[in-house]
């Protein structure tokens, strides 16, 4: 790039431009106050003219000293780091402390990898990136306010970090006091950006020069993506940022080699244990969380669960296993003789029930046969900090392989592979055929469960999810929410097939996940094509409705359906349970927990936000023609919403 | 709680001499209905007693009275326990009246959408 000497000033040439640029301006300053009250009050009332003073100072001869210029701030030089991370969006509500960074996106960088989306909420911004990694398998970049920025964004980050996702977050801040300029300035800076979130991330790193910010950004990068993957928090010091790169550096500025950590497999003597209690089991049973890290995790569990026709609990955190499966759920935990689990973070809930709440004590009472034997394969034990008890309880199990379990699966299967005889071959086609059984029951059961209410108003979600089947299952679709707010009903319901046809959930709960998460997954299939369902809870959305708005500035096409049962219906639940406990009025939970009164209008709040809308929907017989005018409008590369008013689950 | 527990035994015999009393057996379904919503039993159990993740289907329900009004003052899993402070036995023959009232579902191969889905 070439330099213009003419323009360009070093810091000391702009702090002594800048002090007579400032006593111009202070000059004019008192000239103004001193013409005021010479003003007529309609000179006052045209406050769009310039006064006197201001006239004068604008049309006066320029002061001799040079204007701050810079063809090279430092903040070009942290993109060209960031351009080689193949990072295609940056997602931000804009922020003083990151201005430079900003600029240097849009023009220096011409806004393309990374291009820049604008968020109404920082807490959106991250969460877009949880849910845009879980399809693409990379990290989308925030930027924020180290301090009120990442007020708002903790939340998010916090669910990115228990469900294990990499989110890359650069932060903004001015460390050197003397260069804050104002109180928004000193409210806006901070000792340590990273401390509040230190906790619930996996790295961060302040550097103090631009060789040193490239450097952390590379590891950052790597250090998110190295299973167990996470957020990581890179600090962009404003200075830096703005500040021309010195010309002695210039030359010297690099960006080191990306290189990527492989996955930890797990060792060949654990391996080998877990195979031979698989092969041995009469009754194994396979839970998976978060496996599937990618199609082809997809793959290989279908591969383990068919070699040893070994049943899959799927708990959803992950597309793991295709649910009309003849494995898929069909086992159960009292008759299995081994469990695995496969990168499950609760695993311990998943083979206790606890006291309810509406009994007496708290206990836990094993699901499996005593003499049950438990292993897992995990990332989870590699991963555990102290504060945030995201860790769960402790799990006693006979074998614990601390190691990525897609990465491990070639080897556990091919070690299977080599202990299977023919006696087990044909014992495991004996169970596999008895499993198939047990999942056409289930499905069937699904199908009569499902007609139970069929035309009622408020629309069961059964209801709402088989009309949303019926206008997909020929796309090529993807759910980018989760399902538990359904009663599972599209789990119960579709054919889920393929490893961008699910995406899970939260991570750690924190409601407000769903509608951003959602739309950062349908910015990533936007460029493969694929037909986006969200099906919104209204709760979640008023979070930040904001969102809306990104989706229809940035055209992401995605079909949202509001699952709108007009309540934190969660907590009142929990409150119901409590008033009953009690032996208090239960009519009178739904204060605090009830959205109505009045009713929101979610199609109207869509429209506001400029996105096309239908509803609200009460009756189930108009559901299916208005998700089909709204899939239309998808099809065109738009975002659309339809209000459907429906059933608590 | 020993306070609670000592109540409740006093209160026992005041429910039974109570339970006694002539009822209306068949119930009152306009009146259940309203209970069924105001005491939030629809909450789990869905506006028609459907059922879902946090309820068993209602509908159609093979319990009688005495069955239901067992069931609601001492539930197994995890729904709450409603006494007799929170919904009478009279109340709950009413909602009983309710879920009695509603129709049973079509069979899944009558209904177009899971037909369909049977058929995949």
């Amino acid at each position: 790039m070439a330099k213009s000497k003419k323009n360009s000033v070093n810091r000391r040439g702009f702090l002594k431009g800048a002090a007579v640029g400032a006593a111009a301006i202070v000059a004019g300053q008192n000239a103004n106050a001193q013409t005021a009250p010479a003003q007529t009050a309609q000179t006052r009332a045209a406050t769009a003219l310039p006064s006197a003073g201001l006239a004068r100072v604008e049309t006066a001869a320029p002061p001799a000293a040079d204007v701050y210029t810079t063809d090279r701030p430092g903040s070009d030089f942290m993109i060209d780091v960031i351009k080689t991370l193949g990072i295609e969006y940056v997602a931000a509500n804009p922020g003083s402390s990151f201005r430079g960074l900003h600029e240097s996106i849009i023009n220096y960088g011409g806004n393309k990898a990374p291009e820049l989306l604008t968020c109404m909420h920082e807490e959106s911004s991250v969460a877009m990136g949880h849910g845009y990694a879980k399809i693409e398998g990379k990290p989308l970049m925030v930027m924020a306010h180290g301090t009120v920025g990442l007020q708002h964004a903790s939340m998010a980050i916090y669910n990115a970090y228990a469900d294990r996702v990499p989110v890359y977050i650069v932060l903004g801040n001015i460390l050197d006091g003397q260069w804050r300029r104002s109180d928004v300035e000193w409210a806006h800076a901070v000792q340590d950006c990273a401390a509040m979130v230190r906790d619930y991330t996996k790295w961060d790193d302040s550097p103090i020069s631009l060789s040193g910010f490239a450097e952390s950004a590379i590891r950052a990068y790597k250090i998110a993506m190295t299973p167990p993957m996470g957020p990581v928090v890179l600090i962009a010091d404003a200075v830096l940022q703005e500040e021309p790169v010195p010309d002695q550096d210039r030359a010297r500025l690099r960006v080191p080699k990306l290189s990527p950590t492989t996955p930890p497999a797990g060792d060949t003597g654990g391996v080998n244990e877990l195979a031979k209690l698989l092969v041995a089991a009469e009754n194994p049973l396979i839970v998976a969380g978060r496996p599937a890290r990618t199609p082809n995790g997809l793959k290989l569990l279908i591969e383990l669960a068919e070699l040893l026709q070994a049943p899959v609990i799927d708990r959803r955190q992950r597309m793991n296993f295709p649910t009309q499966h003849p494995l898929y759920g069909s086992g159960s935990l009292a008759e299995a003789d081994f469990v695995l689990g496969l990168e499950v973070p609760d695993f311990y809930q998943v083979i206790h029930a606890q006291t309810p709440v509406n009994k007496m004590g708290m206990e836990s009472r094993l699901l499996t046969k005593p003499t049950a034997k438990l292993a897992t394969l995990s990332t989870v034990d590699l991963l555990t900090k102290a504060n945030y008890q995201d860790f769960g309880r402790y799990n006693e199990v006979d074998l614990a392989i601390g190691a990525d379990a897609e990465a491990t699966l070639p080897s556990l299967i091919e070690a299977c592979k080599k202990l299977i005889t023919s006696d087990r071959r044909r014992a495991f086609d004996a169970r596999g055929a008895r499993y198939a059984e047990v999942a056409k029951q289930n499905q069937a059961r699904s199908l009569q469960d499902a007609a139970w209410g069929w035309d009622t108003s408020p629309i069961t979600t059964a209801r709402m999810s088989a009309e949303i089947w019926n206008q997909i299952k020929g796309e090529d679709w993807s759910l980018v929410s989760d399902v538990v707010f359904q009663s599972f009903w599209p789990t119960r319901l579709w054919n889920f097939t393929k490893h961008h046809q699910f995406i899970g959930g939260h991570g750690a709960y924190g409601v407000g996940y769903g509608a951003p998460a959602a739309l950062g997954a349908a910015l990533a299939n936007r460029k493969y094509g694929r037909l986006t369902v969200n099906i919104q809870s209204d709760g979640d959305l008023n979070y930040a409705p904001g969102v809306l708005w990104t989706a229809a500035h940035h055209k992401i096409p995605m079909l949202n359906v509001m699952h709108n049962n007009r309540s934190y219906h969660q907590e009142r639940m929990y409150v119901a349970d409590m008033a009953a406990r009690a032996q208090r009025d239960v009519s009178r939970v739904g204060i605090g927990n009830d959205i109505t009164n009045p009713n929101v209008d979610y199609a109207m709040l869509a429209k506001a936000y400029g996105m096309f809308s239908v509803g609200p929907i009460e009756n189930p017989a108009e559901l299916g023609p208005a998700l089909k005018r709204a899939i239309e409008v998808v099809k065109r590369g738009e975002p659309a919403l339809v209000d459907v008013v429906s059933q608590p689950r | 709680m020993k306070k609670l527990l000592l109540a409740g035994a006093l209160i026992a015999p005041m429910i039974a001499a109570a339970q006694t009393a002539p009822a209306n057996t068949a119930g009152n379904a306009t009146n259940g209905k309203q209970l069924f919503m105001e005491k939030n039993c629809y909450y789990c159990h869905g506006t028609t007693g459907q059922g879902g993740r946090d309820g068993a289907r209602l509908t159609a329900t093979a319990l009688n009275a005495d069955g239901l009004i067992r069931y609601v003052r001492k539930p197994a899993g995890a729904m709450p326990a409603y006494t007799e402070k929170l919904i009478s036995d009279q109340e709950l023959r009413d909602v009983l009246a309710y879920l009695k009232s509603l129709p049973a579902a079509k069979a899944p191969k009558d209904i177009p959408l899971l037909n369909q889905i049977s058929e995949k």
